[in-house]
C-alpha cells in the first residue's frame, strides 16, 4: 500500500506539470496585463515595471524561471497585493475554504446517506419519490440560486442570519447549506441505487430469515456493503466542492481561495493564479488518492493496482 | 411494448420532454410570443413588479423581464445544446480513435483527460473565456474545450468494451478495419449511452454558462441568457426579488427537466450506466 501511494504520487507529477504548462501559457497569451489600469502609465514607466517583474522576457524563459522558483518552494509575489508572497496569501485563504469544505462534506454524508437508505428501503412509496425529487432538484439548482433564495428568506425576510462576511459561527450556516445541497443529492442517489443492489442479494435474505430487525439489516448489513460507491465518489465531490466554493465565497464575501482565484484571474495576477491553481491540483490529486485508498481499506476485494489502471 | 410506450411510463421524463419541447418552441418563436422588445428601455416603467402588461415585471432600465427571459432561453438553450453536440462530436471521434488504436494515442489522451479531471472544469473555462473573449462564440468554445473530455472518456471505455465482443471479431475477420469498423459497426451499438450522456451534458453546459455569466464573464449586454438575468437580478435582490425569481425558476425547471429526461432515457437505453459527476 505504501509503494502504491508513492507510485500514485509520482504518477501524478506529469499530469500536474501538464496542467501548469497549459495554465501558464493560457494565462499569458490572454489579452490584458496585470498593470492595465484605468489610466495608462507612460511607456517608459510601463517598460520599467515590466522589467522589474521579468515580464519583458520571452515567455518560455519566464516559465522556466517560474518553474525553477517553484522547485525551490517559492511561488513568487502577488502583483495585486504588493509585498505579499503567494504562499502567504494561500496560507490565509486556506482556512475559511477548508473549514467550509470539511463542514460541508460532513453534513452531506450525514444527510445524504440516511436519505439514500430511506428511499431504498421505502422504494416506490411517496417517501422514495420525494427524496429522489429532492435529489434531482439538488443537482439542478445552480448554487447562486440556492444562495439567493436562502439570503432572501433567512437574512432579508426573517433577519436570522448574516447575508455575507465571515464573522463567527452564524456566518457558516448559509454557505454550508448552499455548498452541501449538491453533494447531498449525489450521495443520496448513489446510496439508494447501491443499497437496492445489496438488498436483492442472498445474505440479506438470510438475515431476514434469521429474524433480524429491519433497521439492523439496513444499517448493519446493507449499508456497510453499499458504502464503496460513496467512498469512490468522495474525490470528485471534493472537486465539485472546490468549484462550488468559489461562487459561494463570492456571494457570501468569504475571503477564501475561490474568491481569490476569480479576482486574481480578472486582475491578471499571474503568480497568484498559478499558485492557487497548483494548490487545487495537488489537493485534488491527494483527495482522489485518499478516496481510492479508503476504498481498498473498506473492501479487501478491491485491488489497488488494477483499480488504478481501469479507472 | 415499444420503446416509446416504455418511455411514457416514466411519467416525469415524459412530462419533462413535453416541457422542454414547449420552452424550445417559445424560444424559437420569441418575436411572436413576446409583446415588448427585449432590449427596449423605458425609464418611466423601471423596476415594476409583475402586472398585466409586464408579466414578470421590468428591470432597472425598464426592460420587460418576460421578453428577456424568453429571449434568454434562446441563448441558454443554444449554448447548452450546441456545446453538448460539439463536445459529443469531438469526444466521440477522439475517444473512439483512442479506444480503437490503444497504445500511445490512448496514453496521451488519458493524460489529457486526467488533467481535466483533477482540475475543476469551470475554472479552466474561466481562464478560457478570458483568453478567447466574451460573447456567444467565446463561451461556446470555452465550454466545448472543457467538456469534450467527459464524452471522450465515455466513448473510449465503451469502445474498449465492445472490441472484445464477438461481432467485432467477426467484422474484423471479414476484413473491416479502421474508421469503417468504428463508425458502422461499433458506434451504432453504443448509441444508447452516448445519447444519455448527451442529455446530461446539456444541463451541465447551461449551468456552466450561467456560472460564467454570474461572475461577469458571460454575454455582453443587451443580449441576455438566464445566467446574465439571474446575475442582474442577484444585484437587485434586496429590493426587487422578482428580478431573480423569474429567471431563476425558469432556469431551475429547465435543468430539472433535462435531468429527469436523462434519467428516463438511461433507464431505457443504458440500465446499468452510472452518471459521471466528476465534471
Amino acid at each position: 500500500m505504501i509503494s502504491y501511494f508513492f507510485k500514485r504520487v509520482l504518477g501524478s507529477i506529469p499530469t500536474l506539470f501538464l496542467l501548469c504548462v497549459f495554465l501558464f501559457f493560457l494565462l499569458r497569451l490572454a489579452p490584458g496585463g496585470p498593470f492595465d489600469g484605468e489610466r495608462a502609465f507612460p511607456p517608459e514607466v510601463m517598460a520599467q515595471i515590466q522589467k522589474n517583474y521579468g515580464l519583458d522576457q520571452p515567455l518560455l524563459k519566464q516559465f522556466w524561471v517560474w518553474f525553477q522558483h517553484l522547485l525551490m518552494g517559492d511561488l513568487g509575489e502577488s502583483f495585486q497585493y504588493l509585498g505579499r508572497s503567494v504562499s502567504e496569501i494561500l496560507g490565509d485563504a486556506m482556512g475559511p475554504s477548508f473549514q467550509l469544505g470539511i463542514v460541508s462534506i460532513f453534513i452531506s454524508l450525514l444527510i445524504g446517506i440516511p436519505l439514500g437508505v430511506l428511499s431504498a428501503w421505502k422504494q416506490g412509496t411517496w417517501m422514495d419519490s420525494s427524496a429522489m425529487f429532492f435529489a434531482v432538484a439538488g443537482i439542478s439548482l445552480p448554487s447562486y440560486l440556492i444562495a439567493s433564495l436562502l439570503v432572501l428568506i433567512f437574512s432579508i425576510q426573517l433577519g436570522w442570519l448574516p447575508a455575507a462576511l465571515w464573522e463567527g459561527p452564524e456566518s457558516f450556516v448559509l454557505p454550508v447549506i448552499t455548498l452541501s445541497l449538491r453533494p447531498i443529492a449525489i450521495i443520496a442517489r448513489l446510496v439508494r441505487s447501491s443499497v437496492l443492489d445489496v438488498l436483492a442479494s442472498d445474505f440479506i435474505r438470510t438475515a431476514h430469515a434469521k429474524g433480524l430487525p429491519t433497521w439492523k439489516i439496513l444499517f448493519k448489513h446493507a449499508l456497510k456493503n453499499s458504502l464503496i460507491p460513496v467512498i469512490t465518489v468522495l474525490g470528485p465531490i471534493a472537486a465539485s466542492l472546490v468549484t462550488g466554493s468559489f461562487l459561494v465565497e463570492m456571494i457570501f464575501q468569504i475571503p477564501g481561495l475561490g474568491k481569490h482565484f476569480v479576482t486574481a484571474v480578472l486582475n491578471r495576477d499571474y503568480p497568484l493564479v498559478m499558485g492557487i491553481a497548483l494548490f487545487y491540483g495537488v489537493f485534488l490529486v491527494f483527495a482522489n488518492l485518499f478516496s481510492d485508498l479508503l476504498c481498498a481499506l473498506a473492501d479487501p476485494r478491491i485491488r489497488l493496482e488494477k483499480g488504478a489502471e481501469s479507472s | 411494448m415499444t420503446r416509446f410506450q416504455k418511455f411514457k411510463k416514466h411519467r416525469f421524463a415524459y412530462y419533462s420532454l413535453i416541457f422542454l419541447a414547449f420552452i424550445t418552441i417559445l424560444a424559437i418563436a420569441a418575436p411572436w410570443v413576446t409583446f415588448h422588445e427585449y432590449d427596449a428601455q423605458n425609464i418611466s416603467e423601471k423596476l415594476m413588479t409583475p402586472n398585466s402588461s409586464h408579466w414578470f415585471g421590468t428591470d432597472s432600465l425598464g426592460r420587460d423581464l418576460y421578453s428577456r427571459v424568453i429571449y434568454g432561453a434562446r441563448m441558454s438553450l443554444a449554448v447548452g445544446i450546441m456545446t453538448a453536440l460539439l463536445s459529443l462530436t469531438v469526444g466521440t471521434v477522439i475517444g473512439s480513435w483512442a479506444g480503437y488504436r490503444e497504445g500511445w494515442v490512448d496514453r496521451v489522451l488519458m493524460h489529457i483527460v486526467d488533467m481535466f479531471c483533477i482540475f475543476p472544469s469551470i475554472l479552466i473555462a474561466i481562464l478560457l473565456t478570458v483568453f478567447v473573449g466574451r460573447g456567444f462564440l467565446g463561451i461556446l468554445l470555452a465550454l466545448v474545450l472543457t467538456s469534450w473530455v467527459t464524452q471522450a472518456r465515455l466513448v473510449r471505455n465503451q469502445v474498449l468494451q465492445q472490441k472484445s465482443l464477438s461481432y467485432v471479431e467477426s467484422a474484423r475477420a471479414m476484413g473491416v478495419r479502421g474508421p469503417r469498423l468504428i463508425f458502422s459497426h461499433i458506434l451504432p451499438n453504443i448509441v444508447g449511452p452516448i445519447l444519455v450522456s448527451l442529455t446530461f451534458q446539456i444541463p451541465t453546459s447551461i449551468m456552466s454558462e450561467s456560472f460564467l455569466s454570474f461572475i461577469g464573464l458571460g454575454l455582453e449586454p443587451p443580449h441576455s441568457s438566464w445566467g446574465t438575468l439571474a446575475s442582474e437580478g442577484f444585484r437587485a435582490m434586496r429590493s426587487y426579488p422578482h428580478l431573480i425569481l423569474f429567471p431563476g425558476i425558469v432556469l431551475f425547471i429547465t435543468l430539472l427537466a433535462f435531468n429527469y429526461l436523462g434519467d428516463g432515457l438511461r433507464d431505457l437505453f443504458d440500465p446499468h450506466g452510472k452518471r459521471d459527476f466528476s465534471s
